[in-house]
């Protein structure tokens, strides 16, 4: 075997590895190094012959050399003798019940997203454990250097540690309050990768393949769940339209204008099947499921014109209800826009305006101008779309109103 | 574990809060506690007299400064303390919750240093 073939095994693998490895040593940083020396070792041996299963392979090579780091510590006493003893005796074997890896994987999930860190923080710690994403990648992502993010990881690793924060699922009533916390993880993961917050490319696949990635193993791990086919469907609806988004030159495609066989039909299906197991789990409407059923609306429509419009405000309405938000609001005077006409969505648009809850949200002016140049009031438009400009840091969006400008004249 | 839950309030707002209610929150407290010395989580925990009875110490240049007020002007204030003993981070954030006062104000969790010996 290849050392480019161990290398993918390794990342398809670590994850998982690493879930388990960190309850058996009882320490992030004790079961990642470990797991780093298990790959060196991987990368000598596995050339002549591969193990038939990996992750277990991975799990016990880096428990001995967890054992060998806890002894090579200078301060080796009566703590760290009970844990070696106690790794000793517990040998993962190959026949380890599927049910007991998968509890592992969530507890490491349930842990980098607990609500005692910072929602950037658990983010970063996200992409780093349960993705595998290297140090330089996180810090990629967050658009910071190296060093910056490598520090961040080491705090949040030194206070699980310090703060006792426990490695587990929670249980009965703390259960959905924390998974709608990981939820929240996974989508900024992914709305990052949709539209990015600032920079010279619009999307950034890697982060929502990541957070799809994420979405499908959880999926998998706690079935029936509607928060989370929802979110699942969400994204892949969403993603599916990738291909049509931009210009091979990186300008923006508006959904008006999109190639809709560019979009990916498989993944469409996907999340259509999704949605509907979504909207079938008995309980309130959740709100990824009811965005699902939206993004479903304008996958399944032949046109921008043949859209379900009065229905997609319908369900704008629905999350006003159960989610309500200045985001909300915006979208659903966008859909209004096409139901009721322009001037009643920008009543809608100049209310929330004149509240301040959408303050430095850029897309307002954005949506005002779209609104002021349907109704043909220029200058307003104009001035509105100059605001849109200064108020994002993303240039494919600023080369957008540049050319809506240069459109109107 | 051990866990120092600190108790932030605005002390302004709190001085105007009418006898009864008072008399109501402070009856929760003693119920609170009771509780958490049954439990054995209890290790200890106090009230404080307000900021305005605070002095602050710094020793500079072998030389003791003292200032009248606490040692930040902040929106809360440390009112009062439990140090108490939990399993892990979210039995301690769950005790925190139960505190009267988390209604009102903030209760700052931190982990007692532990020395290796």
């Amino acid at each position: 075997m290849t050392p480019g073939e161990i290398d993918k095994i390794f990342r398809d693998e670590a994850g998982r590895a690493l879930a388990t490895l960190i309850r058996l040593v009882g320490d992030f940083d004790l079961a990642e190094d470990a797991l780093q020396d298990a790959f060196a070792v991987a990368l000598e041996r596995w050339a002549c012959e591969v193990p038939d299963n990996p992750r277990a392979w991975f799990v016990n090579v880096a428990k001995h050399k967890a054992i060998d780091r806890i002894r090579r510590q200078a301060v080796f006493r009566g703590k760290q003798q009970a844990l070696v003893h106690e790794l000793e005796l517990n040998a993962l074997g190959p026949d380890e019940p599927t049910a007991t890896l998968d509890d592992d994987m969530l507890r490491l999930i349930f842990t980098c997203c607990h609500p005692a860190f910072a929602p950037e923080v658990q983010v970063a710690l996200t992409l780093r454990t349960v993705c595998g994403l290297s140090t330089m990648q996180v810090a990629r992502a967050f658009l910071v250097g190296e060093e910056a993010m490598a520090q961040r990881l080491v705090r949040a690793k030194q206070k699980i540690r310090l703060a006792g924060i426990p490695y587990e699922v929670p249980e009965r009533e703390m259960l959905a309050p924390r998974l709608d916390g990981v939820l929240a993880v996974i989508y900024l993961v992914f709305t990052e990768g949709y539209v990015a917050t600032e920079g010279a490319d619009l999307m950034r696949p890697d982060l929502a393949s990541e957070a799809i990635r994420l979405g499908r193993l959880l999926n998998r791990l706690m079935p029936d769940r509607a928060g989370i086919k929802g979110l699942l469907a969400l994204m892949l609806l969403h993603d599916a339209r990738r291909a049509g988004r931009q210009t091979p030159a990186g300008d923006i495609v508006l959904l008006e204008e999109q190639d809709r066989s560019l979009w990916h039909r498989a993944q469409i299906d996907e999340g259509l099947r999704l949605v509907e197991h979504a909207l079938r789990v008995p309980g309130r409407p959740q709100p990824y499921a009811v965005q699902a059923a939206i993004a479903a609306l304008h996958a399944r429509a032949p046109s921008f014109e043949e859209t379900d419009w009065p229905q997609i405000a319908g369900l704008y309405e629905v999350l006003l209800r159960i989610n309500p938000s200045p985001v909300i609001e915006l979208n659903h005077a966008a859909a209004l826009s096409m139901v009721d006409g322009p001037a009643r969505a920008l009543d809608l648009v100049d209310a929330i305006a004149a509240r301040g809850g959408l303050r430095g949200y850029e897309l307002l002016p954005a949506v005002r101008a779209d609104l002021l140049r349907r109704l043909g009031r220029t200058e307003e438009a104009r001035e509105a779309y100059r605001a849109a400009t200064v108020a994002t840091q993303l240039e494919p969006l600023r080369r957008l109103y540049a050319r809506r400008m240069r459109e109107m004249g | 574990m051990q866990y120092l839950l600190m108790i932030y309030q605005n002390e302004v707002e709190y001085a105007k809060i009418d006898a009864a209610t008072s008399q109501k929150i402070l009856a929760e407290y003693q119920s609170f506690t009771q509780d958490i010395i049954q439990n054995g989580n209890f290790k200890a925990g106090d009230r404080l007299q307000p900021t305005t009875t605070a002095t602050t110490v710094r020793v500079r240049d072998g030389k003791t400064l003292t200032t009248d007020g606490p040692f930040a002007e902040t929106r809360e204030q440390l009112g009062g303390y439990y140090l108490i003993e939990a399993k892990d981070l979210n039995a301690a954030i769950e005790i925190a919750a139960r505190i009267p006062s988390a209604r009102i104000g903030s209760i700052e969790v931190r982990p007692i240093w532990v020395y290796e010996k």
